[in-house]
């Protein structure tokens, strides 16, 4: 099902998410492979504490970031994170 | 020569091979037909090394595998460190020494992920192939994998004596609860290599075996993941082997000789450094062997003018070696290989043969081991 404000999401069972100096950037792990993610999918990624709720996700990355009108891109990201199973909620 | 604009990335994946001892006598073995002769392990302490030096490096995944590696009683300590370190940390076992307490303290150090090693779905042809009872065992490990809360992976190596088990093969995996099931053609190497005649299925079984595989993923609608890998005797272009030589595998044998891949050892007029006397750095970017065969510098014809070497890098050295005796020479799988017949002759040859063969099926173990190294002057 599709990410809402309420989703509470959570790194994948079986992936690990790490930031990883010698490739510059956040990295997600899982069995036989590695996805090098960019700075927003690191930025979103590193806030899936399986706690906080995306409403509360977003308000934070606003924040950090001084910008707004984040929820859609959010979502979206959300979506296709949970499609490849990176996420879960 | 690898120059420093083609300096070659980090070893992301390191394979720590802890010991070649193992309970089960494989006929596709991928292990070295001479490990018996090669018997002085790493200890405990030379492996924390090569963890923490190849983390360094930038290695992230690291596999320990073996033969079998439960065998190792330090596995617990590597696995820590390793998770410690920030590896994401992998065991490849057949499962057999995984016992409940062994499985709940590679938690407790930060095992990521489990892969299990079938021979076959079957038990009496699992235990032809694998040579021991052990099949109600794996049944057994694959239940406490999935207790644990770890993916259940299962891995069979599909040749011609089971390959026509496909769909018992596929069915028990999804019994089990398997999330992904890798269904890897056996690769002839090494013991696989010395059974060819009785491992290499028809083009006829692979399709039948590929058509049994789609009708599952359909059923199964994404429950489980089936990868099927098709030998590549029976393509008309190689592999990109190990995803290029040097370029993302660093794998430790048992021994400490560090390899660009698991089989490389046989290549003739190349040493292969140890990490008891080099640093993985040194190992990784300034060893000979490790240099060798980097990009497509080294290449012959056909490969050297050739479009597509960017894609495959001429294919896999070690069956380049073993089928023409030239480990420079384009991999005979490619068709575009004056030697691709040795491919195609192989392949009639298990058409004809109904896999009949007038030598006898070689299982692996210490003392046939000592017979084949001796055989091959070794
Ligand atoms: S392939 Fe079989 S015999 Fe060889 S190491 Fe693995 S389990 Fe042991
Ligand atoms: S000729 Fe060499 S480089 Fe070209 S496709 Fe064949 S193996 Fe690959």
């Amino acid at each position: 099902m599709s990410a809402t404000v309420d989703t509470i999401p959570a790194i994948g069972r079986g992936f690990r998410l790490q930031w990883e100096a010698a490739q510059d950037c956040h990295v997600l792990l899982y069995p036989e492979g590695m996805v090098k993610l960019n700075q927003s999918a690191g930025e979103i990624l590193k806030r899936c504490d399986g706690e906080r709720d995306v409403a509360g996700i977003v308000t934070d990355l606003e924040q950090a970031f001084g910008a707004n009108g984040l929820e859609r891109d959010v979502l979206a990201f959300l979506d296709m994170a949970h499609q490849q199973k990176w996420v879960q909620w | 020569m690898v120059s420093a604009a083609q300096r070659p990335g980090p070893p992301l994946w390191l394979l720590a091979e802890l010991t070649y001892r193992c309970p089960l006598h494989c006929v596709f073995c991928y292990n070295p037909v001479d490990f018996a002769t090669r018997e002085h392990e790493l200890s405990t302490d030379d492996w924390l090394r090569v963890l923490r030096e190849a983390r360094e490096q930038g290695s992230v995944q690291c596999g320990f595998s073996g033969g079998e590696p439960m065998l190792r009683d330090d596995l617990e300590i590597l696995v820590a460190e390793a998770h410690r370190l920030g590896y994401y940390t992998n065991l490849l076992t057949s499962g057999v020494g995984l016992t409940e307490a062994r499985i709940a303290a590679l938690k407790e150090a930060g095992l990521d992920h489990i892969q299990l090693s079938f021979q076959d779905s079957t038990r009496e042809v699992n235990d032809f192939l694998s040579h021991t009872r052990t099949f109600e065992l794996k049944e057994k490990v694959a239940a406490m994998i999935k207790a644990h809360g770890y993916p259940m992976v299962m891995n069979v190596v599909i040749h011609r004596l089971n390959i026509d088990h496909m769909d018992r093969i596929i069915g028990m995996a999804d019994e089990l609860g398997a999330e992904y099931l890798e269904l890897a053609n056996s690769q002839y190497y090494s013991w696989a290599e010395v059974n060819r005649e009785h491992l290499l299925p028809t083009r006829e079984q692979i399709e039948r075996a590929e058509a049994i595989t789609a009708r599952w993923r359909e059923k199964l609608d994404g429950r489980m993941r089936i990868f099927f890998v098709v030998p590549d005797y029976h393509e008309r272009r190689p592999k990109r082997c190990m995803n290029g030589w040097g370029n993302v595998f660093l794998t430790v044998t048992p021994d400490g000789t560090a390899l660009p891949c698991h089989t490389a050892r046989m290549l003739p007029g190349l040493e292969f450094p140890n990490v008891r006397d080099m640093s993985v750095h040194d190992i990784w970017y300034a060893s000979e062997g490790f240099n060798r065969y980097r990009g497509t510098g080294w290449m012959k014809e056909p490969c050297a003018s050739c479009d597509e070497k960017e894609k495959d890098l001429g294919g896999c050295r070690c069956q380049a070696y073993m089928l023409t005796q030239d480990p420079a020479a384009a991999d005979p799988v490619c068709a575009k290989s004056p030697h691709h017949h040795l491919i195609t002759d192989a392949v009639a040859l298990a058409e004809r043969s109904g896999g009949r063969s007038e030598h006898p099926l070689v299982f692996r173990g210490p003392a046939e081991s000592r017979r084949l190294a001796k055989a091959g002057g070794d």
